[in-house]
């Protein structure tokens, strides 16, 4: 597969390894934290923290919008599916993923709610217009990859004057994500957590291009590099990281510039800022509130809005008290520090946000990586 | 003089007509339809007596049995059916033990509405499977639902067969040290079957693997009974498979990414979806755990038989108070190969 | 949920769409979000539909540069 297979090299990787292990300096540490939940899943799967020397450690953000969703948003999408004459559709990602009260969409889809798992909003829309007589309701989630993709549906339904769809807008923002962490008193003033860079998010990058990490290099002086999600485009971004480490630099390099621009997707940008705007503030599970974080969609597109056509329920449901993802989200604990990990809390039992999705720090760790903790119990 | 007397003024309405409630309520409409479609394509000794059961002697030795229910949506898919996979994948299920199948009972609950003309061409499959595998459906049964309360068809099998003397094959039998082969390309049913559903909307050249190993494996066993293990990895892929062999046996696992065989349309749909192939399913492929001194020679076997032309070595057993299955990255680094919690696919076997 | 695959653009479909190919398998989708695409076209897809396009110069770029980073130390 062309402008995949070539990014998966197992030999240059080991390669790009070496380099790694030649220029880390031995006398430090280097934390990195990788943001996004598909480069998670690509250290994770491939194994990539096995090949880096042992001073040059990844640190698992809060990337994957499936986990920083918090209890009470899936709850609401449950109680839209249950609404008369309701077909709720929704991501894979998100059908597992329990509520309170351990419900989750598949469940809920189990007890008789017509939920329906799809692939793009395109399939949404079809099943609006094949059906009339139901209101179609769109279960949107995501970071800004995703956020263009609903702003072409409410476009299309707007042009189509269809009266049956809407969307459930729990679109939020990396930038605002990037900023929680960097702001949190472990990394800002107690320097308990150790952050030394960051491996830009691939695909919200090609979007929202490399300009506004700028801002984050400097204010916060941690150098960011953009990798694509290839083993390989990962490996890079790590080595670049350390060179800039190495030398004192703190600034955003581009290692996906195959796909990735300064300035970005203008065409999607005005698209999106043509349908949304900006929520005052927005429950991140894990997170708490964080201002100015996600979006919700504008008056013009209002009858699309399904919490304006609802009276959608706005709870705030806590986690689990012994849950530590807010602090595994974050950086400051890893999984094997939380009580609940592969106690309670599995892939098939999960307790809080970090398990709940493939990418998730938690479910990474258990599904690929568990292995590891009995090697140190050893 | 008397006109002859027969037994259904009419045939079968093939082309237009659809199963109602009476073919399935014991009456002459029934018996027409066993009659006219099933009996006519399975066409054997046993099924022709027409008896409710089928009597036979009892071969000397170790008998197994299997059972098997087929529910997969949709009916037809590239590469076979509802009928031929129900064939294969008893077939394999008894060949699985290293038993030689003898025969298969078939029953059908169809739901109202149904068209003949499928049911005939599913039943013509599964005859032509049948006999292609020399493995009789020797006794059958027939029942009829309302509609809605069937989705269609549902077929539910058992089969038989014989274990050769000096085999034990059994999933405990997986030992420290043993090499884990395969006998050929991962993860092709199963995106074959999604080829086909609608909602999925890709088109494919991929074909289902679905096919009846035994032959492949009398030639396996002939050469070196003592093979510990034989399973097929179907619901669940080889992911799956594996890591109830290594709990079963209280064993873990090491493989190696690079060596395991997958064709590059099922990456590229894997990819597509989201889908780890490790875990997609297989309905003509069967795992090998044998000790390490018989690895090469069954290799032999497999690639000189048409249904193992890709059979490689993909690990070996080890010993593993966890039981991890655990994979040699194509990056040199490690993981685990878990075991998922719930089905990637709905509704493929 | 980050999915997002290169994929060549095989066929301009009507509406904004288009045909594209990955590994063998084809799929139809939406070309809303991106401008002048053309078939021979490599594009990235998310959720059914293409958010840039791959630019090959700098793909070889990115491959020669991993290519020297791999040598700089030899394998022992």
């Amino acid at each position: 597969m062309k402008y995949i297979d070539e990014y998966r090299d197992g030999e240059l990787a080991k390669g790009i390894a070496r380099t790694i292990a030649a220029e880390a300096d031995p006398a430090r540490s280097y934390h990195l934290m990788e943001f996004c939940g598909g480069h998670t899943h690509a250290i994770s799967r491939y194994g990539l923290e096995d090949i880096l020397p042992p001073n040059v450690r990844m640190v698992h953000g809060p990337g994957c919008p499936v986990c920083v969703l918090p209890i009470g948003r899936i709850d609401a999408a449950i109680w839209l599916a249950k609404q008369p004459g309701v077909i709720l559709c929704t991501y894979g990602d998100m059908m597992r993923v329990p509520g309170s009260k351990r419900i989750s969409l598949l469940k809920a889809k189990a007890e008789g709610c017509d939920i329906r798992m799809v692939w793009s909003t395109m399939d949404a829309l079809k099943l609006a217009q094949a059906n009339p007589d139901k209101n179609v309701v769109f279960f949107a989630i995501g970071f800004e990859t995703t956020t263009p993709p609903t702003a072409v549906a409410l476009k299309q339904a707007q042009a189509l004057d269809l009266k049956n769809f809407f969307v459930f807008c729990n679109h939020v923002l990396t930038p605002s994500a990037i900023a929680q962490i960097l702001d949190s008193p472990e990394v800002r003033t107690l320097g308990t957590v150790k952050l030394d860079g960051f491996i830009g998010p691939a695909h919200v990058s090609t979007i929202i291009g490399s300009a506004p990490y700028e801002y984050f290099a400097e204010e916060y002086q941690r150098p960011v590099v953009i990798a694509g999600f290839e083993p390989l485009d990962v490996l890079q971004a790590v080595l670049m990281l350390v060179r800039q480490v190495n030398e004192g630099r703190f600034q955003v390099e581009n290692e996906f510039a195959r796909a990735v621009t300064r300035d970005g997707n203008a065409k999607a940008k005005a698209l999106v800022a043509e349908v949304f705007e900006l929520r005052k503030s927005f429950e991140w599970r894990g997170l708490g509130l964080v201002p100015y974080s996600a979006l919700r969609i504008k008056q013009p597109f209002a009858a699309f809005d399904a919490e304006r056509k609802w009276e959608v329920p706005q709870d705030s449901v806590a986690d689990n008290k012994a849950c530590e993802c807010g602090a595994i989200l974050r950086g400051v604990k890893r999984p094997t520090d939380c009580k609940l990990f592969g106690t309670i809390c599995t892939p098939e039992n999960p307790m809080g946000s970090c398990m709940v999705s493939a990418e998730g720090a938690c479910a990474a760790h258990w599904t690929y990586g568990r292995f590891r903790d009995s090697k140190a119990e050893a | 003089m008397t006109l002859p007397r027969r037994s259904h003024p009419r045939p079968l309405d093939i082309a237009h007509g659809r199963v109602d409630l009476t073919h399935g309520g014991g009456g002459r409409a029934m018996q027409q339809l066993v009659e006219e479609l099933f009996v006519a394509a399975f066409d054997n000794e046993a099924l022709n007596q027409r008896n409710d059961q089928a009597a036979f002697d009892v071969p000397a030795g170790r008998m197994v049995m299997t059972t098997d229910g087929y529910v997969i949506s949709p009916l037809f898919f590239p590469g076979g059916d509802i009928g031929s996979l129900a064939v294969h994948g008893t077939v394999n299920d008894v060949a699985m033990a290293g038993a030689k199948p003898l025969s298969l009972s078939a029953g059908f609950i169809i739901e109202e509405g149904f068209p003949l003309a499928d049911l005939k061409r599913i039943v013509d499959s599964m005859a032509r499977a049948s006999k292609e595998a020399g493995v009789p459906v020797v006794t059958g049964d027939t029942k009829v639902v309302e509609k809605g309360k069937g989705d269609g068809i549902f077929i539910t099998t058992a089969g038989i067969g014989l274990v050769p003397p000096g085999v034990t094959i059994s999933g405990d039998r997986a030992r420290a040290g043993d090499a884990i082969l395969v006998s050929g390309t991962m993860g092709d049913h199963g995106v074959a079957v999604m080829s086909q559903r609608e909602s999925l909307g890709f088109e494919s050249a991929i074909l289902s693997d679905s096919a009846a190993l035994h032959t492949l494996v009398a030639e396996m066993v002939a050469a070196i009974p003592d093979i510990h293990v034989l399973r097929d990895p179907t619901r669940g892929g080889l992911a799956a498979t594996l890591n109830e062999i290594a709990a079963q046996a209280g064993i873990g696992m090491a493989l190696k990414e690079t060596a395991i065989p997958i064709k590059a349309e099922v990456r590229g749909a894997c990819e597509l979806l989201g889908l780890d192939p490790l875990y997609v399913a297989n309905e003509g492929k069967l795992i090998c755990i044998c000790a390490p001194e018989h690895a090469e020679q069954l290799l032999a076997i497999m690639r000189a038989h048409p249904l193992g032309k890709d059979a490689a070595q993909i690990g070996v057993c080890r010993e593993d108070a966890h039981h991890f299955v655990q994979m040699e990255t194509a990056m040199g680094g490690n993981r685990v190969v878990d075991w998922l919690a719930g089905e990637q696919l709905p509704r493929i076997c | 949920m980050c999915l997002a695959l290169p994929s060549l653009v095989t066929e301009i479909l009507p509406d904004d769409q288009a045909k594209v190919e990955l590994g063998g398998v084809t799929k139809t989708i939406s070309l809303a979000l991106v401008a002048d695409v053309a078939v021979g076209d490599y594009v990235i897809v998310h959720v059914g539909y293409a958010l840039t396009k791959v630019d090959p110069e700098e793909a070889e770029k990115t491959l020669a540069l991993f290519a020297e980073m791999a040598e700089t130390v030899p394998a022992q």
